[in-house]
């Protein structure tokens, strides 16, 4: 398979995009900064087009094998350890990096536009750029290490990102937070790979599935202790519970980043990895299934909350979390292509949704708050146009791309057993939810009249409304393709679980039930707030407990603050700050100090400071010495001791 | 006459009138407070030495002990060179030269 193009290109094209602006960003024309910034991931993409022929008989013959480069200088070499530093492109690599360079690329037109009068506009590109690198190395890592140099990497030019404008405090600590608890997670990884390096002695993915596969004994016990922990670094990257609060903060990045990074490719990096190593999991049942439940709280957790929020970035925000959680859901059920399905067609509508929402905040000079918004159908007629395509394929109505994938998943849910059941009814209540919420931002931000008609919205430049349309027509047709047929593609990768007692009777049943409760939703978002509806007060000073929940969002932050950031904090003044750094660092610093002051205190009496007396030192020292050596001592002593005797003898 | 002038000057001569000038310097260096007196009493010693230098050297007739004393002269002037460039500036910043008072070092 050896072509003009390698695997190795597609990371290395946006690092050298990421070099010159970095570097030269600044003192470089604007249009130049530009070209490079968007060249890179363009010309990525390109290599991963090529690269991706064999895999549908284009030019080649059809082939499943999987493509390996691996670099033949080992990376790290030694005793037993040996571990390269190697890419791997298959079918489920293959698909998340078309999302990844795809869609990363429309976000960078996007970008060109929304960040046209920021003085960081080389930084940023630079910032983006960087993130395209670490995510491709993500997408194409051959074994659990190189993936872990992605996924901190990701993480970095996540944090990066999220504190562009790092003159905002908000911006800043949003940054460190989304850093520390990602940190967390990445501990989880760590744990794993290291379970995985005593337990198989490699961490190379396809030799783990083959230790695996050999001897049928390895289930439970250790392959659980290990899916556990990988899936702790999945639920701090993919922002699941408990680890999902730094997602919502994370909107006080630009738009274009929480469209690239914060909905449709970072945060999906968690189900990546998981389907990835979807042999462990499916060794270990226990495992896959806290990752089904985990994905299912998650998924009605965040659509709650995402009920009464205000701001149009949170909103997708907690719909972005309610999402994963279903790509979670699905994974949990062993439905790792309806999982990856849905991270396809999500990438496509939830960066649509975002950019729309940029597109918007854009118009109104950078308000975000729902209530002051209103009627902007007239005046941003495309970004409504978008939006409402974007909100029908997250609502999961048939024909948009949402309605495939989210139908997949409840449909392979609904087949676990009475388990599943459960699963399956938290997954059309939480269906019901999103259709709610979405619509509510839908009437709240584009019907209706304008709230603030002191505000005159303008319609976006071209270089933003151009990706807007393509990803809106991706979200109509992403999902055409079909499930069985992308899980046919898939199974190379992912394998197939034959789910007992489906049939295409039940599945039509349960697809009408999602599509009723979208419809629902849609109807009860309509009767709220349509036009001024007094519903929404009302409701919520009937339950005021319950809005109030809803509104400080479980108040999950202030928990997390009462049980563990403030008692870190004490732990961090009282003993680390008092009894590490004062008492004992500051001690031995200070004893050092003292023993240096006090033998300088002594031996300074030698010092007189008068020339003359050290010359007399010096001058009876040297005649001392001439003394010493000139007499003949032992003459002298006998000549004594002869006296001594002749007195004694006297 | 005659015999008093056809004997040489015998070697301990030369030593003794060593010893007087090195004594005399060290005592100079002890006593003295100007510090150009101090300086003139180290070339005192110094030449006290090298008159011991060429005394051996011409009783030995070996030449090693007149190059030395080469050597000792041009350490000398050097010092000399250093040393009073150091003593100028001493001068310019206190004013003085006495060695009592220059003792700033001292805490």
């Amino acid at each position: 398979m050896n072509g003009y193009f390698h695997l190795w290109l597609i990371p290395l094209l946006p690092f050298a995009g990421f070099l010159i602006n970095g570097i030269l960003g600044r003192r470089l024309p604007k249009w130049f900064a530009t070209t490079v910034a968007l060249l890179a991931p363009l010309a990525a993409f390109g290599v991963v087009l090529a690269v991706a022929q064999p895999f549908f008989g284009i030019g080649k013959a059809l082939s499943s094998q999987p493509w390996v480069e691996t670099c033949p200088q080992a990376w790290i070499n030694a005793a037993a350890l040996h571990i390269d530093f190697s890419f791997v492109l298959d079918q489920l690599s293959l698909v998340m990096l078309l999302v990844v360079t795809g869609v990363g690329f429309l976000i960078h037109v996007y970008s060109v536009g929304y960040m046209h009068d920021d003085e960081g506009y080389a930084r940023y590109f630079s910032y983006l750029n960087l993130f395209l690198f670490f995510m491709t190395v993500l997408v194409l890592a051959g074994n659990a290490l190189v993936m872990f140099v992605g996924w901190e990497g990701v993480g970095l030019a996540s944090y990066l990102l999220i504190g562009f404008w790092y003159q905002k405090k908000s911006a800043a600590d949003a940054g460190k937070k989304a850093f520390i608890v990602n940190r967390i997670g990445d501990f989880g990884f760590l744990i794993g790979m290291f379970l995985l390096l005593a337990n198989f002695g490699t961490l190379t993915f396809s030799e783990i599935a083959t230790k695996l596969g050999q001897d049928p004994g390895w289930t439970g016990g250790v392959v659980t202790v290990i899916a556990l922990c990988l899936l702790l670094g999945a639920t701090g990257k993919s922002a699941q519970l408990p680890l999902y609060i730094w997602l919502p903060d994370a909107m006080e990045g630009p738009t274009p980043v929480s469209a690239l990074i914060h909905a449709a490719t970072m945060v999906t990096a968690g189900v990546y990895m998981i389907a990835r190593n979807h042999v462990l999991f499916d060794h270990s049942p226990f495992a896959l299934s806290i990752v089904a439940i985990v994905g299912a709280a998650t998924a009605l957790f965040a659509a709650t909350i995402g009920l009464v929020q205000n701001d149009i970035k949170r909103v997708l925000a907690y719909s972005t979390i309610s999402q994963l959680g279903y790509m979670f859901l699905a994974c949990g059920v062993a439905a790792y292509s309806a999982g990856i399905f849905h991270l396809l067609t999500h990438a496509f509508f939830k960066a649509l949704l975002f950019l729309a929402a940029g597109s918007v905040i854009h118009g109104m000079g950078g308000e975000q708050d729902l209530r002051k918004m209103g009627g902007l159908w007239k005046k941003l007629p495309v970004t409504f146009a978008v939006t409402t395509v974007g909100v029908l394929a997250i609502a999961g109505f048939f024909p948009f791309a949402g309605f495939f994938s989210k139908d997949a998943i409840l449909y392979a849910a609904f087949l676990q057993g009475p388990n599943g059941r459960i699963l399956w009814v938290v997954g059309v209540v939480t269906a019901l939810l999103t259709s709610f919420y979405m619509f509510r931002l839908w009437y709240l931000a584009f019907l209706g009249t304008s709230r603030s008609p002191e505000i005159h919205p303008h319609e976006s430049p071209w270089s933003m409304r151009g990706p807007l349309v393509i990803l809106a027509l991706l979200s109509i047709c992403g999902g055409w393709i079909g499930m069985e047929r992308f899980g046919g593609f898939l199974a190379p990768s992912v394998g197939v679980r034959a789910a007992e007692g489906g049939s295409p009777h039940l599945e039509l049943i349960l697809s009408g039930i999602a599509v009723g409760v979208a419809l629902l939703g849609w109807l009860l978002a309509h009767l709220f707030y349509r036009e001024k509806s007094t519903v929404p007060s009302t409701l919520a000073t009937a339950l005021p407990s319950g809005y109030k929940l809803l509104a400080n969002k479980y108040y999950v932050d202030q928990i997390y603050g009462v049980t563990i950031v403030k008692p870190l904090f004490a732990v961090s003044r009282i003993f680390l700050g008092w009894v590490v750094d004062v008492g004992i660092l500051g001690g031995i610093a200070w004893l050092l100090g003292g023993i240096a002051m006090l033998s300088g205190a002594i031996l300074q009496r030698w010092q007189s400071g008068n020339l003359r007396s050290y010359a007399a030192w010096l001058a009876l020292g040297a005649t001392a010495l001439l003394l010493f050596l000139l007499v003949p001592w032992s003459t002298v002593l006998a000549s004594l001791s002869v006296l001594h005797f002749g007195l004694a003898g006297h | 006459m005659n015999s008093l002038f056809s004997q040489e000057v015998p070697l301990s001569w030369y030593l003794l009138l060593s010893a007087a000038l090195f004594s005399l310097g060290v005592l100079g260096f002890l006593i003295k407070r100007n510090l150009i007196t101090v300086f003139m009493s180290i070339e005192l010693m110094l030449n006290g030495v090298n008159l011991s230098f060429v005394t051996f050297a011409h009783q030995w007739h070996a030449v090693k002990g007149q190059i030395f004393v080469f050597f000792v002269m041009m350490v000398a002037a050097a010092e000399a060179a250093v040393g009073l460039a150091i003593i100028i500036a001493i001068f310019r910043a206190r004013a003085t030269l006495a060695v009592d008072r220059i003792d700033l070092m001292k805490l």
